[in-house]
């Protein structure tokens, strides 16, 4: 299936926006008293949210994990709302229960983020279970890292998920770096994609950076799901230009590795693209970086004029009436 | 009225359930083909009931079966997944104790996970430490789980269905002991709130707090000691979280006198929690120290004379009474 103008804008649209909101945060993390807590971010990932969201149908559920932002803004999630998250107001999408670790956006189906590192396979199961179950046409899109497939939960659910042939595609983002560890530290073998073999499903490796790419592999693994053959491991292979969070100096990563992947920003990569073919003008792309900027710029100010909840609304949401 | 034992009180719960609620599925290890293929056992003929759709043998995976539960409820289903055992409750716990319990208050309240997690407990099997130990005090100490410890069967029936049907994460621990020892069980649809603990039996002179299978220890006690012209009060929680302070309470005030009985050991049992509730709110009428009888800080052992060293007994219950009076 050929990819649209439109998708191939959208995509754009979407990556835009998520680095302009990472960008705006890191700054915000330097400023002492605005931002209270960790700050994990995706800065460079952008393809991976971007190109798996476009893939999908409004009714279909995303799981994702600490590093969410650009998961979340591809799926349509309220910019605004997510910042007052993230600066802990009462408005926040999640008031202010969640902080930016644990965004999770009912509204646009991110039923559950967990920062549990491999927390989400058991629970995509769970999900992709219910959507089997209910004869739904969805399925359900489990995002974590690298890192991630070293924990236990990887191998169980993967297991019954294969086993079940539940419909739920399983999008690693190897962005190198299991926190302070790099890929060949925490990992023995080349590929994880390869591990899909293991668990009788297909697992294949894309370039994480290339939208349109990601976006291809979700279609067909989305295909796959929907015509009952069951789960699909993606390796989207990328790199975390930030740190694990804002206060990790970094001193692992070499500089000429970051300076490389820079090189190859996906933003760069699928606007240059665009511009190429002549889908999109350099007046175009300056409205589309403008626009993102006025998102950004308006959700921070939502965010400092929204009131802090109350100290005792911390004991609020614990349980369902 | 129909006499049977637990596991097929909760069978009958579990089916009545079934029939009414479409969204309910049963998975775990062996609950449909099993190794422990008995009628007197929860799940005893449920999979040719419902078909293996509704009810899923699962590999041998407690996190994915945790994990299922959690994001099946997150997707609209009410899944009642088993532990077999309880120490198998460690391999699930980061689904329900990290996930189940938390991600409804991570939401801001926008996500609920209306799921059960029936576990198996309870020492007397000589199945040793890592098949027997009581690990109720872990889960009521997690905000956001439900926990119900029934010690009977027409208990187990109804406060199964409260579970089935209430919106939170619900944790259900069945001792297996009370699988074998029958008594009635009311007939049809009937519901016990979770949340409310029962006075099993009326007294005047000391208040014997209680769960699960120590229920009969205390009954045994108090029978004894009626004899002798104590009139013991036996306070069966029935729920541990949320807690019925005011049943413990009002109790203690009439009567003066506590002892706690459970048999997971004491330190950092559920029985200090009731000790320090008491102390809390009712010191002014205790007429004697509390007493806490419980099972020593030991793992559970296999062979037969160190496992009912193990448990608690009528004996020890008598005798920690007989020191406040």
């Amino acid at each position: 299936m050929s990819i649209s103008t439109q998708t191939k804008l959208d995509m754009l649209r979407a990556m835009l926006l998520a680095r302009q909101f990472e960008e705006t945060l890191t700054e915000l993390c330097r400023q002492p008293g605005k931002i209270h807590g960790m700050m994990i971010l995706a800065t460079g990932q952008e393809a991976v949210g971007a190109g798996v969201c476009a893939a999908l149908s409004p009714e279909d559920v995303i799981l994702t994990n600490h590093r969410s932002h650009h998961h979340l803004l591809a799926r349509g999630a309220d910019p605004k709302a997510l910042m007052a998250e993230i600066f802990g107001r009462r408005t926040g999408c999640n008031k202010g229960k969640s902080g930016t670790l644990h965004l999770a956006v009912p509204e646009v189906n991110a039923l559950c983020t967990t920062t549990i590192v491999g927390g989400g396979f058991p629970i995509a199961t769970g999900l992709g279970f219910a959507q089997q179950y209910q004869k739904q046409e969805a399925v359900t899109v489990c995002f974590f890292g690298d890192g991630a497939t070293s924990e236990g939960s990887f191998h169980e659910a993967l297991n019954l998920a294969g086993l079940w042939r539940l419909p739920v595609i399983f999008v690693c983002e190897n962005n190198g770096y299991a926190a302070a560890q790099s890929y060949a530290e925490h990992t023995p073998v080349e590929s994880l994609a390869a591990r899909a073999d293991a668990y009788g499903m297909p697992g294949e490796c894309v370039d994480g950076n290339d939208a349109p790419s990601v976006l291809e592999a979700t279609r067909r693994a989305r295909e796959r799901a929907l015509a009952g053959d069951g789960p699909t491991l993606i390796e989207c292979m990328t790199y975390r230009w930030r740190g694990h969070g804002e206060t990790d100096p970094q001193h692992y990563q070499p500089a000429e590795e970051i300076a490389a992947w820079k090189e190859r920003c996906p933003i760069a990569r699928l606007s240059g693209f665009l511009q190429a073919s002549g889908e999109l003008s350099d007046a175009e792309l300056e409205d589309l970086r403008a626009s993102a900027a006025a998102i950004v710029t308006e959700a921070v100010r939502f965010a400092e004029e929204s009131p802090w909840p109350e100290p005792e609304e911390a004991l609020d949401d614990v349980w369902a009436e | 009225m129909q006499m049977l034992g637990m596991g097929q009180a909760v069978n009958q719960a579990l089916r009545e359930e079934m029939q009414r609620d479409s969204r309910i599925f049963l998975a775990g290890e062996g609950i449909g083909v099993g190794i422990h293929d008995s009628p007197m056992m929860p799940t005893y003929g449920l999979l040719e009931a419902f078909g293996p759709e509704r009810v899923k043998d699962t590999p041998v995976s407690e996190a994915a079966i945790a994990g299922l539960a959690v994001g099946a409820a997150a997707g609209g289903l009410r899944p009642v997944v088993e532990v077999m055992f309880n120490p198998f409750f460690t391999l699930a716990s980061d689904m329900i104790v990290n996930h189940a319990a938390k991600l409804r208050y991570l939401s801001g309240g926008k996500t609920s996970f209306p799921l059960v997690v029936r576990i198996k407990s309870g020492a007397g099997f000589g199945a040793g430490c890592q098949h027997s130990h009581n690990l109720e005090a872990w889960v009521a100490h997690c905000p956001g789980l439900k926990v119900v410890m029934p010690a009977t069967p027409a208990d187990a029936k109804g406060l199964l269905k409260s579970a089935i049907r209430d919106d939170n994460p619900v944790v259900f621990i069945e001792d297996m002991g009370l699988y074998f020892a029958p008594a009635e069980v009311p007939e049809g649809d009937y519901s016990i709130p979770i949340g409310k603990a029962d006075i099993k039996r009326p007294g005047t002179d000391v208040t014997l707090v209680t769960w699960s299978k120590m229920l009969g220890v205390a009954m045994q006690a108090a029978d004894q000691l009626a004899r002798e012209g104590v009139d013991v009060e036996v306070v069966d929680l029935r729920t541990l979280t949320p807690l019925d302070t005011e049943t413990i309470l009002s109790s203690v005030r009439k009567t003066g006198r506590l002892v706690v009985l459970h048999e997971a050991n004491r330190t950092g049992g559920f029985g200090g929690e009731i000790a320090a509730l008491v102390m809390e709110q009712a010191f002014d009428a205790l007429k004697a120290p509390l007493r806490r009888v419980t099972g020593p800080d030991i793992p559970v052992p296999a062979s037969p004379p160190l496992e009912r060293f193990y448990i608690p007994d009528a004996g020890q219950v008598i005798a920690a009474i007989k020191e406040l009076l």
